[in-house]
């Protein structure tokens, strides 16, 4: 009796789960299929092609709203992972009252809403005399990546044990070299998974980079918008498929890979 | 002394780029054209168009905060008791649909919902009369509730992983029914995770202006479309500015929650 109760739970604990999965993935499995349709339209399917594949590279447009993206996602997040990561040592240092005020300015550009953010940097931008465009895009992304590497750099800090690192200075280590040999490597972890969070968040902006950029700038965001009207070059989902299969196949390797030996 | 140090340009960046651009919303919103001092932006809000907008944008972000709640609370708990490898799996599974980009993301449930799209395809396969389902107010929570979960899922899923089983054990010795021990275990001890997603669904959800262009066609004006189009067409900057402020009212009331319920940062996302 008991186990008939617990395998139609089970059964329908599964069922749930995939629900929610087809309604997070179904939307990305039909620009899949989009992607090699050889109908320019959004709901006919115009038999299999690879021809969009071949026209993505082709378009100068598309492959400079790329670059864009890509390099604004590397360098946003490399710079507020350094920014962000010396932050999060000082914070850690510092007295409870102090450190209470930085994290509640930390959390502001999370918590605040990206119309928010993004307009009142458009504004702070036109008053400081800066000219919207590549420039803006970058200040606006590193900053609202800093807190996402300061939460992901702070756990990892509150974990290292500060004896280690003293050691290390008594023994005659300069200060600097003590923390690149003792407590880098243990906080490393949170480093990289706060400037992956970070790539991430910058490369699917939308809202925030649609206020700073200017004219005559595209990144791959703002330009799918400008195309929304005249309807999306189905260019664009190849596009996004081959990032996404791409994504895809490096997290599972990274993170699947059968060589987790070393974990602690 | 010399760590502190480091906080030096993460302070100069944020005061730069975060503090000054927010205060410089509230003297846009708090003067007209010429600088003098006005109420007139922010009570603006009040207009017939305006109010329309707000209560429109309130009523669908509750709607979609309510669903996205009653969507993941179960899920958190299903994926607690499995302990899919712990946690980095859960993460993954909600983080990578972002690797495609939002707005293809909603776009493509305009391919889904339309006339003549995938769902009335099958419903008329399965002899059921095709529904408008495209530039509904169904259709934007929809796509709120999709876009969002994720932020729902995740601090709830955070904090039911710090519940020590031996708690809930000891509830149902004592002889705690399963709704009791809802009720009173689980409930209780996921408060921040819970309201950590609440804002974290809600304040986007209140403010977007894409997810009503994209799904709700161009009949329904969202209060995030208001103040894009006095930035981006009106160019009414102190107008736009003015409605932000309001907006910000929410934000703050949100923020205050997290503090209250929140303290030790138990229900962040990441």
């Amino acid at each position: 009796m008991n186990s008939i109760k617990n395998r139609i739970k089970y059964f329908v604990e599964n069922f749930y789960l995939v629900l929610i999965m087809v309604f997070l993935y179904a939307p990305i499995a039909t620009l899949m299929v989009l992607s090699f349709s050889g109908s320019k339209s959004r709901t006919q399917w115009g038999g299999f092609t690879l021809r969009w594949y071949l026209e993505m590279f082709e378009s100068a447009t598309i492959m400079n709203a790329l670059q864009n993206t890509l390099v604004i996602a590397f360098a946003s997040a490399l710079i507020a992972a350094v920014i962000g990561t010396a932050a999060a040592i000082a914070i850690n240092s510092m007295k409870p009252i102090p450190r209470t005020i930085i994290m509640g300015i930390t959390n502001i550009p999370m918590l605040n809403a990206d119309i928010v953010t993004g307009i009142s940097l458009m504004l702070a931008f036109i008053a400081f005399g800066i000219s919207l465009g590549f420039k803006t895009i970058l200040i606006a992304h590193i900053t609202f990546n800093i807190p996402y590497v300061i939460l992901s750099v702070s756990p990892k800090l509150k974990q290292t044990n500060k004896s280690v690192y003293e050691a290390a200075m008594d023994l005659g280590a300069a200060p600097v070299y003590a923390f690149f040999k003792v407590v880098f490597p243990d906080i490393l972890p949170g480093v990289l998974s706060g400037f992956l969070l970070a790539f991430t968040m910058s490369l699917d902006d939308f809202i925030i980079t649609h206020f700073t950029k200017g004219a005559g700038i595209n990144t791959l965001s703002t330009l799918i918008y400008s195309e929304v009207r005249r309807g999306i070059k189905p260019s664009m989902y190849a596009l996004s498929t081959l990032i996404f299969v791409v994504v895809l196949a490096l997290l599972i390797i990274t993170n699947f890979a059968p060589h987790r030996s070393k974990e602690q | 002394m010399s760590k502190k140090l480091l906080s030096g340009p993460y302070l100069v960046w944020m005061a730069g780029f975060t503090v000054i651009p927010l205060l410089l919303i509230v003297y846009y919103g708090l003067t007209d054209r010429t600088g003098a001092f006005t109420l007139a932006n922010v009570v603006s809000i009040a207009t017939a168009e305006h109010s329309k907008a707000l209560w429109l944008s309130l009523g669908l972000s509750f709607v979609s905060t309510l669903i996205c709640l009653a969507l993941a609370y179960p899920l958190a708990m299903i994926l607690r008791k499995r302990g899919v490898g712990r946690g980095s799996f859960v993460v993954f599974i909600f983080i990578l649909p972002m690797w495609m980009n939002f707005l293809l993301r909603t776009l493509a449930w305009q391919t889904l919902l339309e006339r003549n799209g995938v769902i009335n395809g099958i419903l008329t396969a399965l002899h059921l009369p095709p529904q408008t389902l495209i530039n509904t107010s169904g259709a934007i929570i929809l796509g709120m509730v999709y876009n969002f979960l994720p932020f729902m899922v995740l601090p709830i899923y955070n904090v039911l992983c710090k519940i020590d089983d031996n708690t809930i054990n000891a509830a149902q010795d004592l002889g705690a029914n399963f709704w009791q021990t809802l009720t009173r275990v689980w409930f209780p001890l996921s408060v921040p995770g819970i309201i950590s997603g609440i804002t974290m669904v809600f304040v986007p959800a209140l403010t977007t202006f894409v997810i009503s262009n994209l799904l709700g066609g161009s009949k329904i004006l969202l209060i995030g479309n208001v103040i894009e189009q006095e930035f981006t067409r009106g160019s009414n900057w102190h107008l736009g500015s003015g409605l932000s402020l309001v907006l910000m009212v929410f934000i703050l009331a949100s923020m205050a929650l997290i503090a209250k319920y929140d303290k030790n940062g138990e229900g962040t996302a990441f």
